[in-house]
């Protein structure tokens, strides 16, 4: 039992020239918890994202994982010890059936160690492994669904996809960047029990959301962001209530206007 | 659109033995097998036949400069199609290979037999390194970096006086037997060719293509992509400088003009034409545009625009290539249909 937490954001600032994408933002996230990071359009949310995975360089800051600095590393040698990501806007590799979409990271020295999700650390057969994978995050695996061509898929198998895609490398945590926007209301539904599911498997998530109903359903904890710095952190019932975030979300004039009315 | 007529749409539908065929081989029958394998047979006794149907040595000589241009395109096709790196750097590779094996060959008088596999390999090493920092790059501007480099040698070469100087390096051995330079690069070639195209369905390819269709999420999937680029440029590359080191031990001689811009340009030309990202395409473009290339010369100065019109032509009404449109129409049935 250790008491250091899977990962530690320390002061991280980020600045693309002038502007101040992250001032100075602080976290912690504990083995198998789920955090929600919310926050208005722009406020740095997925620069957080680029940040822990080193798909950006930190500008100042640290950012630790079990204990160990991976600022500075490729984003390549951090996907390889266990932080994965997903992005926002799904690019899956068109050209190619969904299946053989998971038999690229399954072809990564991480998932050749380990096997894949449930993989023992043996990987078989990549085809087999990854229709596997494909069938736990919700392919019907004797149905065209796996076989077909990824530009013909709706947007609810991407999104999966993007999910499966993280757990072909049997990640330790997942940065799910906005997973719900652009579902339908059953979409989503469905892929609440998932994400529950993936917690249950001991996998730590961050989620990154615009569906704050939804997102307060699955998170342990959630911070909220503004302009880059970091408003408030807490359950769901404490984020909502802070004067500030509502402030952030609907400017402080509606803010006056209601507390008028109320 | 006009209200009242009957309007048509031209359908197209798989042959049933494409359906049934399509990546999993259960052959039922003759008639399937000869499906699959016929046109593979066509290319490939096209190709052995060839020397034997052409009149006089004159036209055996194109054959093999068809073939080393074909190299070339097949190497530009991979790269661009497969991996996502426009080369212009045919000319790079040519070069390269070209006075590779007339080192190895004038100064250490080892046999072309052994000097064309060995200057394809370390060629393709050489550029390999030379490429290396340019690998982060995509598009359009590894397409000029790729173009700098022959430019950038020749000049060298030029300026400093070394490796033979603005003369180049005279006395290179032939291979030593017509027959088996004629039908040893016809064999290398369908060897690369098949070769490349098993590559790009093994896992290894589908990586490759997964960096041409998104090489963040790639990274994303702990790859270290630049080490696949570079194994990619390295195969390409390696091809290239075989093309080059066949084609110096043809003429018996290397020279500046090895890095001339003709080898970077024209099997892009005939990728375009064959149709891009098939292989078998840029082989068949070559086909095309060599043989009508010599034919053109008695034309004297008009052979250059007369070779534009017909480049010209192809492009506006098979811009999608031969190969393709072939493809399309050996698997499928085209039918109009009233809607």
């Amino acid at each position: 039992m250790t008491d250091t937490p899977l990962l530690q954001v320390t002061n991280v600032t980020k600045t693309f020239g002038g502007i101040i994408a992250l001032n100075n933002v602080s976290f912690d996230v504990n083995k198998g918890e789920i955090l929600g990071i919310i926050g208005p359009n722009g406020s740095g949310k997925t620069t957080v994202v680029n940040c822990i995975t080193g798909f950006v360089k930190v500008s100042s800051g640290r950012v630790l994982f079990r204990g160990e600095t991976i600022t500075g590393k490729p984003p390549h040698k951090i996907a390889d010890m266990g932080v994965l990501r997903t992005f926002q806007i799904m690019r899956p590799y068109f050209s190619l059936p969904a299946y053989k979409n998971l038999v690229i990271p399954l072809c990564s020295p991480r998932a050749r160690r380990t096997g894949g999700w449930r993989g023992g650390g043996k990987l078989g057969d990549r085809n087999t492994v990854s229709i596997d994978i494909l069938e736990e995050i919700g392919f019907e695996r004797d149905s065209y669904v796996p076989y077909k061509t990824t530009n013909t898929l709706p947007t609810g198998y991407l999104k999966r996809l993007e999910l499966a895609r993280c757990l072909a490398l049997k990640p330790e945590l997942i940065i799910c960047d906005e997973v719900f926007s652009g579902l339908s209301m059953s979409e989503i539904a469905s892929m609440v029990p998932l994400i529950e599911r993936l917690q249950m498997d001991g996998i730590t998530l961050i989620m990154i959301e615009h569906r704050l109903r939804e997102l307060f359903q699955v998170a342990n904890r959630v911070m909220v962001l503004n302009f880059g710095e970091k408003l408030v952190e807490g359950s769901a019932r404490e984020v909502m209530a802070d004067e500030r975030v509502r402030e952030a979300y609907f400017g402080s004039e509606v803010v006056e206007e209601v507390m008028k009315h109320a | 659109m006009k209200i009242g007529t009957q309007q048509r749409r031209q359908e197209r539908i798989d042959r049933g033995i494409k359906v049934r065929t399509d990546g999993l081989y259960a052959l039922m029958s003759w008639r399937e097998l000869a499906y699959l394998i016929a046109p593979r047979l066509l290319l490939i006794g096209g190709l052995l036949l060839l020397p034997l149907v052409v009149p006089g040595m004159y036209w055996l000589r194109v054959i093999s400069i068809v073939c080393i241009y074909a190299l070339l395109a097949l190497s530009f096709d991979f790269l661009a199609h497969y991996v996502g790196l426009v080369s212009l750097g045919g000319a790079f590779f040519v070069g390269v290979g070209g006075y590779l094996t007339a080192l190895l060959n004038t100064g250490m008088g080892i046999s072309p037999l052994v000097a064309i596999p060995v200057a394809a390999i370390f060629g393709g090493v050489i550029c390999t390194i030379l490429l290396l920092p340019c690998l982060p790059l995509r598009g359009v501007y590894f397409a000029i970096v790729t173009l700098m480099y022959p430019l950038f040698l020749a000049r060298v070469i030029e300026a400093l006086n070394i490796l033979g100087g603005t003369d180049g390096i005279m006395g290179i051995d032939g291979v030593p037997y017509v027959w088996l330079e004629q039908y040893g690069i016809i064999a290398m070639l369908l060897l690369i060719l098949f070769g490349l195209r098993r590559l790009v369905n093994t896992d290894l390819g589908l990586v490759m293509r997964a960096v041409k269709d998104n090489d963040q999420a790639v990274r994303a999937s702990g790859m270290n992509i630049t080490h696949y680029k570079a194994l990619a440029v390295f195969i390409a590359s390696s091809v290239g400088c075989l093309a080059g080191a066949c084609l110096v031990h043809t003429y018996m001689w290397a020279g500046i003009s090895t890095f001339a811009l003709d080898f970077s340009v024209l099997p892009i030309a005939a990728t375009v034409i064959g149709g891009g990202g098939t292989l078998v395409g840029p082989v068949l473009g070559c086909l095309i545009l060599v043989p009508i290339s010599e034919l053109l010369r008695d034309f004297g100065t008009l052979r250059i625009v007369f070779y534009s019109l017909i480049l010209l032509g192809f492009i506006v009404f098979r811009s999608d290539g031969l190969m393709i449109y072939g493809q399309r129409k050996y698997h499928q049935f085209e039918r109009w249909t009233d809607i």
